[in-house]
């Protein structure tokens, strides 16, 4: 597939390619989805949906496993790492 | 409150992998109504992720194309997180839903085995699985230093695969020894084609030196990877590289079968000649009856399929196939045994919970999962054990016998929404 | 037989643990013994709230007490015990319960418990995830939530730090006379036996009216700063009123890892653990009703628990008449972790012979005992 599309991860633009998880966008931007209830930087492990370290905020909505949600244009996520 | 669709089938079959679709396929020849329901975004499962044309495997294109041509009603992007009597509650991102069943067929599938050594909760350790499903989700590798690490054959198939998308491979680590390693080939040249397949995948990733005896000792970085440090009893050897895909072979998905109330033994579902688990009409196929592979685990869904089908004389005449197949289980479960040097790498704050970021030391004191769950709060997070209390397992010799629905994390408002079924689920034969 | 002990406590959930962390601190040789390992009972279950509660004033008296006990341990307990004083609102939704409110105050003011009535434009601010047209609240902002498994470790350590034993993985097969005989066919003695298993202290003496009512929980993932108080319906005290009908009653308290947890139900005369949907389903609905938002929230555990009940809603705390070595601690309801304290005060008092500091009539085994008696002459 050559088609990409732009999705915004903390606000700045990513281009994916379609067909593209939250997570692979969140890999090529900040790198860390989020931070643990210890302050350390986490990022996906398993990517088959079963650790939640992935988890970040889509489109308003937290604790969303990033690997297993497809990107859409224009999506909003948040990771807080 | 949600609304529930209430969905009737004759079979309904619980993951999309290689199990669940042959399972699938083979339910709906004869006509029954068979729904086949899965977690990820498309079929596949893991091995077969990203479709046809993401996989090496024939099989891949083949079973997918059966699947579309068929008319199972595939139902993705769904977790099943509660069951009941003939009945199993599942959420999608925007709706509920009840199947109420004839019979169940749970090919769940298996997930790779993380074990805690210092710095493996940096970003950029992946799973080796891990890391080949990112890729296969669109991640680009091309050019990044990977040392693979682990053990498994997955270890080979990851690291070619990473290799023909660009990366640089430095080095395959497999704990295994040697004269275990040469067993284990040995073992599979009654399976030729697999024997066929191991050389092209190493051929692929040839550049890549294989050590055997070679285990992460720890991962070091500030806030993320810089290097791997890879231990092979003689010396510690320091690799800088971008990712590490590290995972210690699989453990079976077990979840739904416990809460459903299946006899498990050794980490394995029991199940008949026919793959019929303890409770009636509850079938059970793929790497969750043990670890098998590929071919084994599309054997033992065609036996499941047929047999929750009705048919009998299609099932029987697999079992020979199957019988060929299982011996998979046993060669890949002694060559590939864990070291014990595996228990004694994760030091005192090295943490086990990655949810909860408890650490090793805090976890070790009790006696039981149990007890460890609910003083040190090991598992109690939303991953539910998953990943803590496989390890465990191994660590610490534990049991994880304490399930609690519901069997995914899902929205209250789902939870609420769960009722006793109205009606018994048709039998095969009877549409609805 | 040589005593092994002067005290042997059956049952490592919180009521044995505060017995045996009072009768350590008094200088007296304690052992604990517990069958599965510490707090795997109804302490393990439970939510941990510390309560004042009006209901009676026995109700009053023990709960008032045991929760000043909590404030001077707190400096104390350390951070796996997640002591917050977050204070309880009570929460009604009509006029007819504002009056309840009143009265409520009334009652814990002339009693020295800080309380504050709230209008609906406060509670809102107190608590703005709970849902508009509410007709107010009573907040008690002495009241505190904890940890319970944390809770009873920390005191069991507290009590073998002063010398007591536990011996855990240890089932206790009869009980009285000043022994404790064990599965293993060994057998335990000591000048003073407490019975503190909870829902299974029926079986170890019989006669005690003890049964198990059941309940339900769920804890979502973290949502911090979504609930600051623990929240609880006024009809609370209806479901735990009711004597033999399933009820559920809205409770839902914020846990200092910003998860929630969200209750309650009960129900008689069902002793499978398992979760039941149709009463899981009434419950979150009820709390949906109260707070919205949690409709939305990633629900992770469910689980049950028994909480020990007694037929006039007191415990049991005190001698049992047909044995002079026995002491009984159990029978707590939905109370024990709050009551746990004055509990282990009590028995200590009563087993030394010092004056209680509170009276201990309402609470004493031997209540039910007269019941029986009398229920048998007429006979």
């Amino acid at each position: 597939m050559s088609e990409t599309l732009t999705v915004r991860v903390n606000g700045t633009p990513v281009e994916v390619s379609a067909g593209s998880t939250v997570a692979v966008a969140v890999l090529l931007s900040t790198g860390v989805c989020r931070t643990s209830v210890s302050g350390q930087p986490r990022a996906p492990l398993c990517g088959m949906g079963t650790c939640f370290e992935c988890r970040v905020e889509i489109n308003g909505r937290i604790h969303q496993r990033s690997c297993q949600v497809l990107c859409e244009a224009n999506m909003e996520i948040n990771a807080h790492g | 409150m949600d609304s529930v669709a209430e969905r009737s089938f004759d079979v309904a079959v619980i993951g999309a992998g290689p199990a669940g679709i042959a399972a699938a396929v083979a339910a709906s020849e004869s006509g029954a109504r068979v729904a086949l329901i899965d977690d990820n975004p498309a079929p596949g499962g893991q091995i077969w992720r990203g479709g046809a044309n993401a996989s090496h495997h024939p099989e891949a294109g083949r079973w997918l194309d059966q699947l579309s041509e068929s008319g199972v009603i595939v139902m993705a992007g769904t977790r099943v997180f509660y069951a009941q009597n003939g009945a199993l509650e599942a959420e999608s991102d925007h709706s509920l839903c009840q199947l109420l069943y004839g019979k169940l067929i749970l090919a769940t599938g298996a997930r790779e085995l993380f074990l805690p050594f210092p710095g493996w909760t940096l970003p950029n350790v992946f799973g080796a699985g891990g890391l080949q499903a990112l890729v296969k989700s669109g991640l680009p590798v091309k050019g990044k230093r990977v040392v693979v690490a682990g053990t498994g054959p997955l270890l080979l198939a990851v690291a070619a695969y990473l290799s023909e998308r660009g990366a640089d491979v430095l080095c395959i680590c497999e704990q295994a020894p040697f004269h275990e390693l040469r067993a284990f080939t040995l073992a599979m040249a009654s399976f030729p084609r697999k024997l066929v397949e191991a050389a092209q995948l190493r051929f692929r990733c040839r550049r890549a030196p294989y050590l055997m005896s070679s285990w992460p000792v720890a991962a070091i970085g500030r806030d993320r990877l810089q290097s791997v440090q890879i231990s092979d009893h003689h010396r510690v050897r320091q690799i800088q590289c971008d990712y590490l895909a590290c995972g210690f072979h699989l453990v079976p998905n077990l979840e739904l079968a416990r809460a459903l109330g299946c006899s498990v033994t050794d980490a394995c579902v029991e199940v008949s000649e026919l793959q019929e688990t303890s409770q009636p009409g509850v079938y059970c196929a793929g790497e969750p009856t043990g670890i098998g592979g590929m071919e084994l685990s599309i054997v033992e869904g065609q036996i499941a399929g047929y047999a929750a089908a009705g048919r009998i004389i299609s099932a029987k005449q697999l079992l020979a196939t199957r019988a060929r197949y299982r011996k998979v289980v046993n060669a890949m479960k002694k060559a590939f045994a864990l070291r014990p040097e595996l228990a004694t790498l994760a030091e005192s704050d090295t943490l086990l919970c990655r949810c909860e970021d408890i650490s090793f030391a805090d976890a070790r004191r009790y006696a039981s999962w149990r007890a460890a769950k609910l003083h040190s709060r090991c598992g109690m997070g939303p991953c539910q054990g998953r990943v803590c209390g496989a390890a465990a397992e191994f660590l610490f010799g534990w049991t994880m016998d304490s399930s609690r629905p519901p069997i995914f994390p899902v929205r209250c408002s789902s939870l609420a929404a769960i009722s006793s079924p109205a009606s018994p689920a048709s039998r095969l034969g009877g549409s609805q | 037989m040589t005593r092994s002990a002067d005290v042997l406590i059956v049952g490592a959930g919180i009521v044995g643990a505060a017995c045996a962390f009072e009768l350590a601190k008094a200088g007296l040789r304690v052992t604990v013994i517990e069958e599965r390992f510490t707090s795997s009972g109804s302490t393990g279950a439970s939510m941990g709230h510390v309560v004042v509660m009006d209901d009676s004033e026995a109700q009053f008296s023990l709960t008032r007490y045991s929760q000043v006990l909590w404030e001077e341990l707190r400096e104390e307990l350390p951070p796996k015990v997640e002591f917050e004083r977050c204070g309880t609102i009570w929460v009604a939704v009509d006029e007819e319960e504002m009056s309840e409110v009143r009265r409520k105050c009334d009652y814990y003011r002339a009693r020295d418990v800080p309380a504050e009535i709230l209008d609906p434009q406060a509670l809102h601010e107190a608590e703005p995830h709970l849902r508009a047209s509410l007709a107010g609240g009573l907040l008690v902002a002495g009241d505190s939530v904890i940890y319970p498994p944390a809770a009873a470790s920390f005191l069991l350590e507290k009590a073998i730090a002063l010398g007591a034993s536990l011996q855990t993985g240890k089932s206790v097969v009869s009980l009285g006379k000043g022994n404790a005989r064990l599965a293993d066919r060994t057998t335990l003695s000591a000048g003073r036996l407490i019975n503190a298993a909870g829902q299974f202290s029926p079986t170890l003496t019989p006669g005690i009216q003890v049964k198990p009512r059941k309940g339900h929980l769920v804890i979502t993932d973290r949502y911090p700063d979504t609930v600051r108080h623990q929240l609880v319906e006024l009809g609370y005290l209806k479901s735990a009123h009711a004597l033999t009908s399933d009820s559920v009653a809205f409770n839902i308290q914020p846990r200092k890892t910003g998860q929630l947890l969200i209750g309650s139900s009960r129900q008689y005369d069902v002793e499978h653990n398992e979760v039941e949907s149709a009463i899981l389903s009434r419950m979150l609905q009820r709390a949906f009703e109260y707070l919205p938002a949690v409709a939305t929230f990633s629900g992770i555990r469910i689980w049950t628990g028994f909480r020990p009940a007694t037929p006039d809603k007191l415990p049991l705390i005190g001698p049992w008449l047909e044995d002079p070595t026995l002491y009984i601690a159990t029978g707590h309801e939905g109370l024990g972790i709050t009551t746990s304290l004055a509990t282990g005060k009590l028995i200590c008092a009563q087993i030394l012979g010092q004056a209680p500091a509170i009276p201990p009539q309402p609470y004493l085994p031997s209540r039910q005992m007269v019941i029986e008696t009398r229920v048998e002459t007429h006979v």
